[in-house]
C-alpha cells in the first residue's frame, strides 16, 4: 500500500517499476484532498504542477535515468520561493507574492527529480511554536489524545512540514529551525527531522528570519529518510555568502555506522524539577539503548544552558528587526496605502504583520536603538560566545549529545498564546544548537500516557551531521516506533 | 528597565508601525514581561568576552568584482504593488 511508503521504500518501488510517480502522486494528491480541510497543513496545493513533474519523473524512470529523488512527492514549507508558484511565509503581508526565482534548495530537490505537491502552512515568518501565528489558520496535529479528539498544535514553526508528513499527505517536506522549527515539530507529530550545520543549506531563496540562525533541513518519516533528503538540499552556494564549501558526504550511508565506541554526552544542565517525569524516563531509555548498542555515556556540563532563550529572543528579534524593514509595500507584497510615504509604511506593516510578529519586530527595534544596543544586543553576542564555547569544548570529549527535544509533548490549540514566554519555553533544549550552529535531530522515541509521541534530540559537532545520523538510527532502531497518529491518509 | 506607553510609541515609529494609542498600554505590558524576563542576562559575567555575530565559523568568501545578474526589470518589477514604466511607484516624496 502506498500509505505504507517511506521515501526510501517509495524510490525503490520506483525503480523497480512497481509504482509510477503518477500514482504515487495522485495518491498524495487524493489524501491532501481528503484530509487538508480538516488539518490545514498546505497553503497552496500545486496539483497540475506536480502531475507534470510527475509525467517527467516516469519518462525519466522509464529511460534508466534517475537522480536521487526522480519522482518523489514533497511538501514544501512555504518559507522557500518558488518560481512561479506563491509563496506567504504564513504572513498576510505575502499574500501576492509570486516568486520569479527559485530557492537554491528547492531547485536542487527539482534537479534530483523531486516532485512538489504545494507549500506548507508554517508560523509567520517562522516565528511560533505552534502554527498559531500562521494568517492561513492553524495547524492541526494529526495525532490526538487518547480517547480525547480535542485538536493539538502540530508544534511550529515547520507545523504544515511535520503535519503533512505524519499525516501521510507527502513522503517528506523541507522546513527551516531558528531555534527548534525543524525539532519540536517533528518531536510533537512523531517523525524525524534534522537541523544540519549552519551552512549546510543554502539560505539564498528562504524567506529571512534571524539569518544568523535560520537554517533549512528535512523532515520525514525516518532517520535514514532524512539522510536521503538532506543529502539533495545540502551543497555549497556562491550565492549565500555564509553557505560552507564544504563536500557533501553520504549521509544515508552513515546511517548505518552504529555507535560502538562513540562517547555520547548527557549536559546535566538540561535536567531540571519541571519536567515531566515520562520524558525523564523516555531520555534514560534513549541512553540504555545506546550504551546496549556500545556507546559510553558520559556526564557533561553545559554552564550556559540557562541563558540561551533568554539570549535567543534578543538575537533573533534584533536581526528580525532589521531583515523584516524590506516590507515596506513599495517592491513585493501587500500595500496599504496611507497619505504620505510614512503613513504608507505605517499601514502597510501594520495591517501586514500580525501580532507576534509586530512585538518580535518592535523587541529587535528596542534591543538595537540608540542607548540600548550595548546593554542588549552586544551583551547578548556576548553570552552567545559563551554558549558556543560551552559546545566547544564538550566536544572535545564526546562525539555526540543526547537530550529530550522539547519539555512536553503537543498541547492543546489555543493553550500558552496569552503568555509569550510560556510559549518560548517550547524551544528550551533546541535553541541552543542555534546559537552554536551545531548540528542537531530529532527522533521519535516513544510515546507519553495519553499516546502522544515523543522524540529524542541529538546533537553534534559542526558538519558532523553523519555521527548524528548513526546515533538517531541507533535510537530509531531501539525504539521501534511504529506508532501512527489517528488522522492519517489510507490506501 | 520600563517601557512607558510613550516610549512604545517611540518604539513603533522607528519600526514603521502604526499603533493606535489605545493599544500602546497594552502592549507595553507585554513588551515589559519579555524584556524583565531578559534581565537574567545580566548576571552573566561577559568581561573580556568577544561578541559572536554569526554561527558561521569561517572567513567570508571574496568574489570577482563584476555584474553576473541584472537587466531584468520586468521580473524584477511583476511583483510590485504600483508601478510607472520601469519604476516602482510611491505617494509624493518631495512638495
Amino acid at each position: 500500500m502506498i500509505s505504507d511508503f517511506t521515501l526510501a521504500s517509495a524510490r525503490a518501488a520506483l525503480r523497480a517499476r512497481r509504482v509510477s510517480s503518477t500514482e504515487l502522486t495522485r495518491h498524495f494528491l487524493g489524501a491532501i484532498d481528503a484530509l487538508n480541510p480538516q488539518l490545514n497543513a498546505f497553503i497552496t496545493v500545486t496539483a497540475d504542477r506536480a502531475l507534470v513533474q510527475a509525467a517527467a519523473a516516469d519518462a525519466a524512470l522509464a529511460s534508466g535515468d534517475h537522480g536521487a529523488l526522480t519522482g518523489i512527492p514533497l511538501a514544501i514549507k512555504d518559507l522557500f520561493c518558488t518560481d512561479g508558484v506563491r509563496t506567504t511565509a504564513g504572513s498576510r503581508i505575502l499574500s501576492p507574492f509570486v516568486p520569479p526565482y527559485e530557492s537554491t534548495v528547492t531547485a536542487n530537490l527539482l534537479r534530483d527529480g523531486a516532485v512538489f505537491l504545494g507549500k506548507a502552512n508554517m508560523d509567520e515568518f517562522a516565528m511560533g511554536s505552534s502554527n498559531a501565528t500562521s494568517a492561513y489558520g492553524p495547524v492541526v496535529n494529526p495525532w490526538t489524545r487518547t480517547g480525547d479528539n480535542r485538536p493539538l498544535v502540530p508544534g511550529g514553526s515547520s507545523g504544515g512540514s511535520a503535519a503533512a508528513v505524519a499525516a501521510g499527505l507527502a513522503l517528506g517536506a523541507t522546513a527551516t529551525d531558528t531555534g527548534g522549527s525543524i525539532r519540536q515539530p517533528a518531536s510533537f507529530c512523531g517523525i524525524a527531522g534534522i537541523k544540519p550545520t549552519y551552512g549546510r543549506c543554502s539560505r539564498w531563496g528562504v524567506v529571512a528570519f534571524a539569518s544568523s540562525l535560520d537554517q533549512a533541513g528535512p523532515v520525514a518519516r525516518n532517520v535514514q529518510d532524512c539522510a536521503i533528503l538532506l543529502g539533495s538540499m545540502a551543497g555549497y552556494d556562491p550565492k549565500d555568502s555564509t553557505s560552507a564549501n564544504i563536500p557533501v558526504p553520504d549521509f544515508a550511508a552513515a546511517c548505518r555506522r552504529g555507535v560502538k565506541g562513540l562517547r555520547i554526552g548527557v549536559p546535566r544542565e538540561y535536567r531540571s524539577d519541571d519536567m515531566p517525569p515520562e520524558i525523564e524516563a523516555l531520555w534514560q531509555q534513549g541512553l540504555a539503548w545506546l550504551r546496549d548498542a556500545g556507546a559510553e555515556i558520559v556526564d557533561v556540563s553545559l554552564p550556559h544552558t540557562k541563558y540561551g532563550l533568554a539570549t535567543y529572543y534578543i538575537v533573533a528579534p534584533a536581526e528580525a528587526s532589521s531583515n523584516l524593514a524590506r516590507y515596506d509595500g513599495v517592491r513585493f507584497g501587500a500595500r496599504s496605502d496611507g497619505a504620505d510615504l510614512t503613513a504608507l509604511y505605517e499601514n502597510t506593516r501594520a495591517d501586514g504583520f500580525g501580532a507576534e510578529v509586530q512585538r518580535r519586530i518592535m523587541i529587535g527595534t528596542y534591543v538595537l536603538s540608540a542607548g540600548y544596543y550595548d546593554a542588549y544586543y552586544i551583551r547578548a553576542q556576548k553570552i552567545r560566545s559563551l554558549i558556543l564555547k560551552d559546545f566547544t569544548e564538550v566536544f572535545a570529549k564526546v562525539d555526540a549529545l543526547v537530550t529530550p527535544t522539547a519539555p512536553s509533548a503537543a498541547f492543546a490549540l489555543g493553550d500558552r498564546l496569552d503568555d509569550p514566554i510560556k510559549m518560548y519555553f517550547n524551544d528550551v533544549f533546541t535553541v541552543p544548537a542555534n546559537m552554536a550552529g551545531i548540528p542537531g535531530m530529532s527522533v521519535p522515541a516513544g510515546l507519553d500516557a495519553h499516546g502522544l509521541p515523543l522524540g529524542l534530540q541529538v546533537l553534534g559537532r559542526p558538519f558532523d551531521e553523519e555521527t548524528v545520523f548513526a546515533v538517531a538510527q541507533t535510537i530509531e532502531d531501539a525504539a521501534g516506533f511504529l506508532a501512527r497518529p489517528s488522522v492519517r491518509a489510507g490506501g | 528597565m520600563s517601557l512607558d506607553p510613550a516610549a512604545v510609541r517611540r518604539i513603533a515609529k522607528l519600526a514603521r508601525i502604526r499603533v493606535a494609542d489605545d493599544a500602546l498600554p497594552q502592549l507595553a505590558g507585554e513588551l515589559n514581561a519579555i524584556l524583565g524576563w531578559i534581565e537574567q542576562l545580566n548576571e552573566v559575567d561577559i568581561d573580556g568576552v568577544t561578541p559572536l555575530t554569526g554561527a558561521a565559523q569561517m572567513t567570508l568568501a571574496w568574489r570577482a568584482d563584476v555584474v553576473n545578474d541584472g537587466g531584468d526589470a520586468e521580473r524584477v518589477l511583476s511583483n510590485a504593488p504600483d508601478r510607472d514604466g520601469q519604476f516602482y511607484a510611491v505617494p509624493k516624496v518631495v512638495e
